[in-house]
Parts: structure tokens; C-alpha cells; sequence
């Protein structure tokens, strides 16, 4: 049965952020927007604002990642909020204690926010609906949830190619690899499809792609060289190792000769387009090395983008960034 | 015991009869209709008028959580259910710990449920030992202690070899088997219906050839060995496609569904309510469909609730955590009722695929109206709506979509063998 879109309070608000689909275009060029003003902090001697300060943000990382839970963690800490880094993997579950219990216990440590990262689908959903009943002011921020979404990188991505292109209303976007596993893939679509972007492309092997795909409002590739014909931006996925060699692919090689990046597929696309990938990368297995470190690739600006949208998303659902006025009050 | 049914609107699956008229019992058989037998004196007088005097239900499908899982249902919470429910037949799968495969826990399961003095208990054994599809159980055996039927449950034979022999065994003895169809390989790790609204969830998908693989394999073997076959819970309109061709070939095949897969879809998942996974998944709208149709059209022979009574801890984690199952017994009149009405099918024809068409499946005279037979009774009305809700529901298990909802159809009065079970 479907309820009230969970991540949104009753007046339309940003309560909580569990995925990007559903999420209205507003309040995703108002989060892109905030962003902006966040990106100069980095670049200042005190990296400081005091939006979260007094504030308590719990990182819990059932599925380890080091690189988003820092991302996180920075923006966080640029916010002034106290941080909290709980690998959970190793501790709670493994004793048998519920996800809810855990919760529960960790909320009863006042906390204000929590970044959850969860190899099962819904699990931030879960979270959220439990602590609108029990906590109305604690916020759920999603940090990926099983195949389900990564909104935060969505977001960061929409950002990224708003920033090189300005605008998404005659863009052409290919997102190529795994679909079928990659929450990446799912949060950007919906990103895009949202955003007015009128031409996304999915590209991969009939095993990566999942059913249905196009009702998601994409076209769908398997010939990679046509699937990049005039794009102007190419979003690359990471492949993770355990697909590599199995039913779903025979091997790293193979899957890079269809469609990994080389400058001979990159020269379909625009000669302006960029190459982004949310990393970490396999060189060799997604993409060439001299495709990764040239012109066209604006993986690192992602990396610094990021931390700007993790703290305009952050301030927002803490009640504070929603008309992106705060980050020029540091100074 | 003789009770007499007074002025109550009797339906009768067998005769297709729909009549006000009374209804004579005596001890555990029906003793007449209409006209009350030679020196009838009622021990006492039931009162039926503006009520629906049916058979009691016969469902070929409920988790009654014994042995082994009483923290989520006993026999006890769960046989009252099946009574507030209108059931007075029930077939229980053989997924309990230990899982029904030896005679003794048969028995004792059996004696458990004679001394509550509820619904009839009909349990199915465990196809192979243990449920793990390799060895058989001793099928001989448990029929002798009271099996009606040899059944893998949710645990699919993986090696078709051994499917091929347990067919093969059974239909030495003449036994039916029971199966789920699910291709062991094609529906391992997944959640949800393979298609948009698990690629939109990112939940991994059972698709539906997992359903028609295995039909395929079980009706292929079937011709080979001459066994007989009960597909449990068909899901897709696929599947259901190929059954109609099976019977239509004259193979001695029965099928029922699922009540929820008869009313829900994948679209109901929402955002990941838990509520609604189901084994077999719910699939999309076209599948449910379909599987109206082949109900309407015979191809599904039986409509149940797959009773699947949890605690709400087994519920309230991420979706792929969940159990699959809901609290049914309660609801299937009720949900079945609804069916009809949104199917616009009869209320005769509806009330047979959940009492004599089940019955059938069975080999039993249960679900019909008749003198000398089962005198088992579901008095309810039908225009009566009831919340739905953790005080109303006797069921130890509170897991239903349903929850917090108002059904329209309330049971009154239940009769098993010339007793009354249950009274509103």
C-alpha cells in the first residue's frame, strides 16, 4: 500500500533523503543550490560553519566503505556537528541484536542524524519510517542501500554535470556498466529524469541490465559505441570484482573490450563531453588510465563536489539549509 | 448432539442450491435439508436468519507453527483462528522443526490437534528427509500415521533426479504429491517479482520462468512416471498458461493460489513494506489477472490462505530480511468474498474454491451440503464489515497487509463434526 513519501514532512519539505526518485525537482535544485554556496568553505583556512554545531551524527556503515563514510565525515565535521563513526558490521549484528534495536539504542544516545550505509535494499526506508514514530527530529540520510539508491552521489553527479554543462535540458547522458547491482546508476536516473535531462542512456551486457529498465525512462544499449553516439556526458560504473567471473560475465578482459572506456569509444561521444565515475576504479576493467587522468575526466572535482552536497544535504534536513542562505554566516 | 439451523440463506457448492431453508445435524453428519429426519428434537436452535449458511472452509494451506516455531503460533491460538475464520478444514505444510518427517511427529501433531477438538487436521510429509531434496521419506510410513500427501514446501528440489525418483516412488503407492513450482537455481537470492518495480527498488527478482521452468519439469516428469501432482501457489499468468495446457492434456493435475495473489501485485510493495512479500512473490497486475481467470475457469482448482503466522520482529527489518507470508486464516472468507465481488464472480462459485473445490483436491466429502455428510458449518454475514486489527485477529501472527483495514464478510458461528467451535 503506498503511503505519504516518507522522505518529505507534511508541507513538502526535505525530512529525510532515501533515494532521489520522487524527489521534487525544487527541492533537488535547492540542495544543488546550497551546494554552491558550501563549495567555497572547502578553499578557506577554517573549513568551518557552525550550522550543525551541538549536533550529534552517527555514521553507520553496515557494509564497509571508507571513502563515502569520510566523505560524510568531513562534511560533517565542516558543518561543526560531533561525529560518530560506527562499523556495525563487525559488532551489533553479528550478536544477534535487529537493525530497529540498534537503532533505538543509538537513539536513546540522542542522536540527531544518522548516515546509514546497508547492503539490503530499504533498509534506510526502514530506519526512517521507524524514527518518524519514535524520534520526529532525528533525520535519516541514505549513504546506499543495496542496489536500491545512493542519493547522495546522485546528487553529487547532478551537480558535477551541472557545474561543466549548466544545464540538463539538452543533454545526452550514458551511464554504462553494471546496472542491475549499482545503486549509483538508479539514484542518477532518477536524478536525471527529474531534472528535464530528455535523452538517458543505460549501456551493458543483457546480464547487467535489469528487467524492465526502460520503464525507468531510459533507453537502453548494448553496443557501446552506438550507446555513446553525441553524448555529452559518459557516467561510468564501478565494477565490482565479484561480478567478474561468473554467470554473469566470463572475465574483467572481456567485459572491458564491450565496454570498458578507450579513446576510440570516447571519440563517439561529444568532443566536449565529460567522463565522470563515482570510484573507486578499476583502470583496465571500466576504463583506460589515460582516459581517467585527461581532459576530459572530472572524477576529482566529484570527490570535492561531494563533500559540498553532503553538507547542503546535511544542513537541510537538520532544518536549516532549505533556503541556502547559511553557509556565508561563518564568515 | 442435534442442532438445527433456522431461516438462514444455505448455499451449497455441490447442488449449486442458494435457498432459505433449514438445516438439520446430527452428531458429526448432516441429517437433513429442508425437512427435519423422523423424531429430529434439536438440542439446541440456531438461529440463522439474514445470515449465509455455508460449509465450513476447507484450506489447503496453513502454517500452524508446530513443532519447533511456537514463539510465532501454537496449535492452540492457531486452530481457534482457523474456527473464528470459518475453517474447519485445514492442510498444514510440513515446514515445521523438526520438519514432519518421521510418523511419530505426524502422530503426535495429529493427537495434538484431536484433543483441541477444532478444525480437521490434514498434514502433508516432508517429501524428502529433512526437506533438503535428497532422500525420500518414508512415505508409506506417514501415510499410515495420517498424511495426506508428500509436499517440499518452500525448499524446491534442486536435483531433478531426485524429483524424478520421489514422482516416481509416489506413484507406486498412488500418492499425490505436492509442489511448489520454483526452479531452485532461477528463484535463489530473489525477493520480488523480476520486473520495474523491483528494478526501481533494486530488489533482486524471481523471475517468472522460475515458475514455468519448473512446471515444465514437474509436468514433463509426470508424463514419465504417472505421478499425481498438486502445484501450490501458482504466481503468473505464464504459469497458469501452462497448467491449463497440462489438465487440457488429461494429466492428473490440481492447482491452487494464494488468496492475496488473487487481490495484491508488486505494485503494492510500496516503499518497501514488508507486508507484502510472499512466497511466491506477488507479481504484476496481468498475473494476478490471469490468475482470477484460471480460477474462474477451473485451471486453479482451490483458492487459500497460506497461513504463514510470524512474530513482528520477523517483519519489521529491510524487505530481503523479512519472512514471506501473512496471517490468512482470518481473512480468506472475507478476502475471498472480495475477490468475487471485484471478479464479479457468484457467491456459490466463490465459496466452492475455498470448500468443496479444495475438498476435491483432497479426495474428501467435506464442502458440500448433503444428508450423510461432514456436518462442518460456517454461518457469516456477508454485509458485515470488521476492523481488521492486533485485538480483533485470534491469530498469534498480527502480519497481514491488511492490518488497520475494515473486510467486509464476519464469520458468527462455526461447526466442526456437529460441534460449535467457534461463536461470534
Amino acid at each position: 500500500m503506498l503511503t505519504a513519501n516518507p522522505q518529505l514532512t507534511s508541507d513538502k519539505k526535505l525530512r529525510h533523503l532515501l533515494t532521489t526518485e520522487g524527489l521534487p525537482k525544487t527541492i533537488i535544485e535547492s540542495i544543488l543550490d546550497t551546494a554552491d554556496q558550501f563549495v567555497s568553505v572547502g578553499d578557506r583556512d577554517v573549513k568551518k560553519v557552525p550550522l550543525l554545531r551541538g549536533k550529534s551524527v552517527f555514521n553507520l556503515f553496515f557494509e564497509n566503505s571508507t571513502r563515502t563514510r569520510t566523505t560524510f565525515e568531513i562534511a560533517a565535521k565542516r558543518l561543526s556537528a560531533d561525529v560518530i563513526n560506527l562499523n556495525i558490521d563487525a559488532s551489533s549484528t553479528k550478536k544477534g541484536e535487529s537493525l530497529i534495536d540498534t537503532i533505538d539504542n543509538l537513539t536513546a544516545m540522542d542522536a540527531d542524524m544518522f548516515v546509514v550505509r546497508h547492503a539490503q535494499s530499504g533498509a534506510a526506508h526502514l530506519i526512517a519510517q521507524h524514527v518518524n514514530r519514535v524520534r520526529p527530529n532525528v533525520a535519516v540520510i541514505n549513504a546506499g542501500d543495496g542496489r536500491h539508491a545512493h542519493p547522495t552521489q546522485g546528487l553529487l553527479d547532478m551537480y558535477t554535470i551541472r557545474h561543466f554543462k549548466k544545464s540538463f535540458h539538452n543533454l545526452s547522458v550514458a551511464i554504462v556498466g553494471d546496472i542491475l547491482h549499482s545503486r549509483v546508476a538508479r539514484s542518477g536516473i532518477h536524478a536525471l529524469t527529474t531534472l528535464g535531462c530528455p535523452d538517458v542512456r543505460v549501456i551493458g551486457p543483457k546480464t547487467l541490465i535489469p528487467t524492465d529498465c526502460a520503464r525507468l525512462g531510459v533507453s537502453v544499449y548494448h553496443d557501446m559505441k552506438r550507446g555513446l553516439e553525441g553524448c555529452d556526458v559518459v557516467m561510468m560504473l564501478r565494477l565490482q570484482n565479484e561480478r567478474m567471473d561468473g554467470p554473469l560475465l566470463p572475465s574483467g578482459q572481456e567485459f572491458y573490450k564491450s565496454y570498458g572506456l578507450t579513446a576510440e569509444k570516447l571519440s563517439r561521444a561529444k568532443p566536449d563531453a565529460i567522463v565522470m565515475h563515482p570510484g573507486p576504479m578499476n583502470r583496465g576493467v571500466e576504463i583506460e588510465s589515460t582516459i581517467a587522468d585527461g581532459r576530459q575526466a572530472v572524477i576529482l572535482p566529484q570527490v570535492t563536489f561531494g563533500i559540498a552536497v553532503r553538507m547542503a544535504v546535511m544542513s537541510m534536513v537538520s532544518g536549516g539549509g532549505s533556503n541556502g542562505g547559511h553557509a556565508g554566516d561563518a564568515a | 448432539m442435534k442442532l438445527e439451523i433456522r431461516n438462514g440463506r444455505m448455499i451449497d457448492p455441490a447442488s449449486g442450491r442458494d435457498e432459505i431453508v433449514n438445516l438439520y445435524l446430527a452428531d458429526d453428519k448432516i441429517a437433513g435439508i429442508g425437512v427435519a429426519p423422523r423424531e429430529f428434537i434439536a438440542d439446541k436452535i440456531i438461529d440463522a436468519t439474514g445470515k449465509i449458511v455455508a460449509p465450513g472452509l476447507v484450506d489447503l494451506s496453513a502454517r500452524l507453527r508446530e513443532p519447533g516455531h511456537e514463539h510465532k503460533a501454537t496449535l492452540e491460538t492457531e486452530l481457534m483462528a482457523a474456527s473464528a475464520g470459518g475453517v474447519t478444514t485445514l492442510v498444514c505444510p510440513p515446514d515445521t522443526e523438526p520438519v514432519l518427517d518421521e510418523p511419530g511427529l505426524v502422530e503426535m501433531l495429529k493427537r495434538r490437534g484431536w484433543t483441541l477438538n477444532q478444525a480437521r487436521i490434514y498434514p502433508l510429509g516432508a517429501l524428502t528427509a529433512g526437506l533438503k531434496g535428497e532422500k525420500l521419506s518414508e512415505m508409506l510410513e506417514l501415510t499410515e500415521a495420517g498424511c495426506i500427501g508428500f509436499f517440499q514446501a518452500d525448499r524446491p528440489i534442486a536435483d531433478t533426479a531426485v524429483l524424478f525418483r520421489a514422482m516416481q516412488y509416489a506413484a507406486t503407492y498412488g500418492f499425490t504429491i505436492w509442489l511448489r513450482p520454483e526452479d531452485a537455481h532461477l528463484a535463489k537470492g530473489g525477493f520480488a517479482h523480476d520486473g520495474e518495480v523491483a528494478t526501481r527498488l533494486g530488489l533482486a527478482g524471481i523471475p517468472v520462468s522460475a515458475e514455468t521452468v519448473a512446471i515444465a519439469t514437474i509436468t514433463t516428469l509426470m508424463r514419465e512416471t504417472g505421478a499425481k501432482v498438486h502445484l501450490a501457489r501458482l504466481s503468473s499468468a505464464a504459469g497458469v498458461a501452462l497448467v491449463r495446457r497440462a489438465k487440457a492434456d488429461g494429466l492428473p493435475l490440481t492447482a491452487d493460489v494464494g488468496i492475496h495473489h488473487l487481490l495484491l501485485t508488486d505494485r503494492d510493495i510500496g516503499y518497501f513494506d514488508s507486508h507484502y512479500r510472499f512466497s511466491p512473490p506477488l507479481r504484476a497486475p496481468a498475473d494476478r489477472d490471469a490468475l482470477s481467470a484460471g480460477v474462474i475457469d477451473g485451471t486453479i482448482n482451490a483458492i487459500c490462505s497460506d497461513h504463514t503466522p510470524t512474530d513482528d520482529s520477523e517483519k519489521n527489518v529491510p524487505f530481503g530480511e523479512a519472512t514471506p507470508g501473512s496471517s490468512a486464516l482470518e481473512m480468506l472468507l472475507p478476502l475471498t468474498l472480495k475477490w468475487a465481488e471485484q471478479a464479479e464472480v457468484p457467491l456459490v462459485t466463490a465459496l466452492a474454491k475455498i470448500s468443496m473445490h479444495p475438498a476435491d483436491v483432497l479426495n474428501k466429502t467435506q464442502g458440500r451440503f448433503a444428508v450423510g455428510k461432514p456436518a462442518d458449518v460456517c454461518i457469516f454475514d456477508a454485509r458485515a464489515f470488521w476492523a481488521v486489527t492486533r485485538e480483533t485477529l485470534v491469530s498469534h501472527g498480527k502480519n497481514t497487509p491488511y492490518l488497520g483495514r475494515e473486510l467486509q464478510g464476519r464469520v458468527d458461528l462455526t461447526i466442526c463434526a456437529g460441534r460449535i467451535v467457534y461463536s461470534a
